[in-house]
């Protein structure tokens, strides 16, 4: 099996593999697309529910393609935080990417400089998971099949965005149809997905209790970055340093 | 150009950033000290819980509801299925009760 692995690999080059290839990896980015379908609408509509305008939503759909982010940033603009503040936020939550990036950079090493840029700029949470596995199934990880996968995903995320908008346009009750809970859940979500890491419980108590005495005293947007603060201080206090060394 | 666009431009490019950066920066190191380890381990949840609290503490007896009962349905499924759940009780509160 090993040797069967190795010998695939070193016919990397093979142009007639290419279209195979890419249609792998789209087959992998087809059910992401899916999943990711009701947020990439949902933000659209947010969004120009924010104030933002439809050519806006698209804009940033397709700048920053990361939706967790961008739900944070037009959040945030609804709430008259100021600019620096929300830039920082999107930052803070895409924060994780470096971690991502450290990762797969050993993945994708082969690839040409401006390959590379460009996948840097198309890794997303499943894009990693994905060519993660990949790679660890033997599989040769080429640019051709990471665009393959990339490609349903990013098209399908842009377009929604513009779907949203002008769906948003159309919602004259935003508070019957809950649009105001929304977020709320989808960030519940997130945070719920990483409950298998060390210390969850602590860090989302800490950063809850902390965000929530600020946001009614000293008000928002300081909520964000004290909670998130306080929550980072506690994984910090409650850690082993012995466990952790022992993983690195 | 309005402050939006820009907030966006910028929020890209830090993006970027963070997406390449890891492998430019973190690449040069042979580790990470663990205490760093740690506290970037735990930026998105204790970023993302603050979106939430304070959300859940100013929100309605339906918004609670709705949050409590996608909570219970992440437990077990996938985030999508639970987002969808939580989606239906608020709009089905608001719309009966």
């Amino acid at each position: 099996m090993d040797e069967q692995i190795y010998q695939r690999q070193s016919v990397l080059a093979d142009p007639g593999r290419a279209r195979t290839q890419f249609w792998e990896g789209f087959a992998k980015g087809l059910p992401i697309m899916i999943a990711s379908a009701p947020f990439g609408l949902l933000f659209g509509a947010l969004a120009v529910d924010n104030g933002f305008t439809v050519f806006q939503a698209v804009l940033m759909s397709a700048a920053i393609f990361g939706g967790a982010s961008q739900m944070v940033g037009i959040e945030l603009f609804g709430h008259n935080v100021p600019a620096w503040l929300i830039v920082f936020s999107i930052f803070a939550v895409n924060f994780r990417h470096v971690l991502y990036s450290a990762a797969v950079g050993r993945r994708i090493c082969h690839f040409k400089p401006l390959q590379s840029a460009l996948s840097y700029f198309l890794l997303t949470d499943p894009q990693y998971a994905e060519t993660e596995k990949r790679a660890e199934s033997g599989k040769p990880v080429t640019f051709i099949w990471y665009l393959g996968v990339a490609t349903p995903i990013y098209v399908m995320w842009v377009t929604e965005a513009w779907i949203g908008g002008l769906f948003g346009n159309l919602i004259s009750d935003p508070h019957a149809l809950g649009i105001d809970m929304l977020l709320p859940i989808y960030f519940l979500g997130l945070v719920m997905g990483f409950r298998k890491r060390d210390n969850w419980a602590a860090i989302v108590t800490a950063s809850a209790v902390v965000s929530i005495i600020a946001y009614k005293t000293i008000g928002s947007p300081w909520h964000v970055s004290i909670g998130a603060l306080a929550g980072i201080l506690m994984a910090v206090i409650v850690a082993k340093p012995e466990k952790a060394k022992e993983r690195s | 150009m309005s402050s939006i666009t820009w907030i966006i431009i910028a929020g890209a490019v830090l993006t970027f950033l963070t997406r390449i950066g890891g492998h430019l920066v973190l690449s040069r190191f042979e580790r990470i000290h663990p205490r760093v380890e740690v506290a970037l381990n735990a930026v998105p949840a204790a970023v993302l819980t603050t979106l939430v609290a304070p959300a859940a503490a100013e929100a309605d007896w339906r918004g609670l509801i709705a949050l409590a009962f996608a909570g219970l349905v992440a437990l077990r499924f996938n985030a999508l299925t639970m987002f969808l759940a939580g989606g239906a009780v608020i709009i089905l509160l608001r719309q009966f009760s």
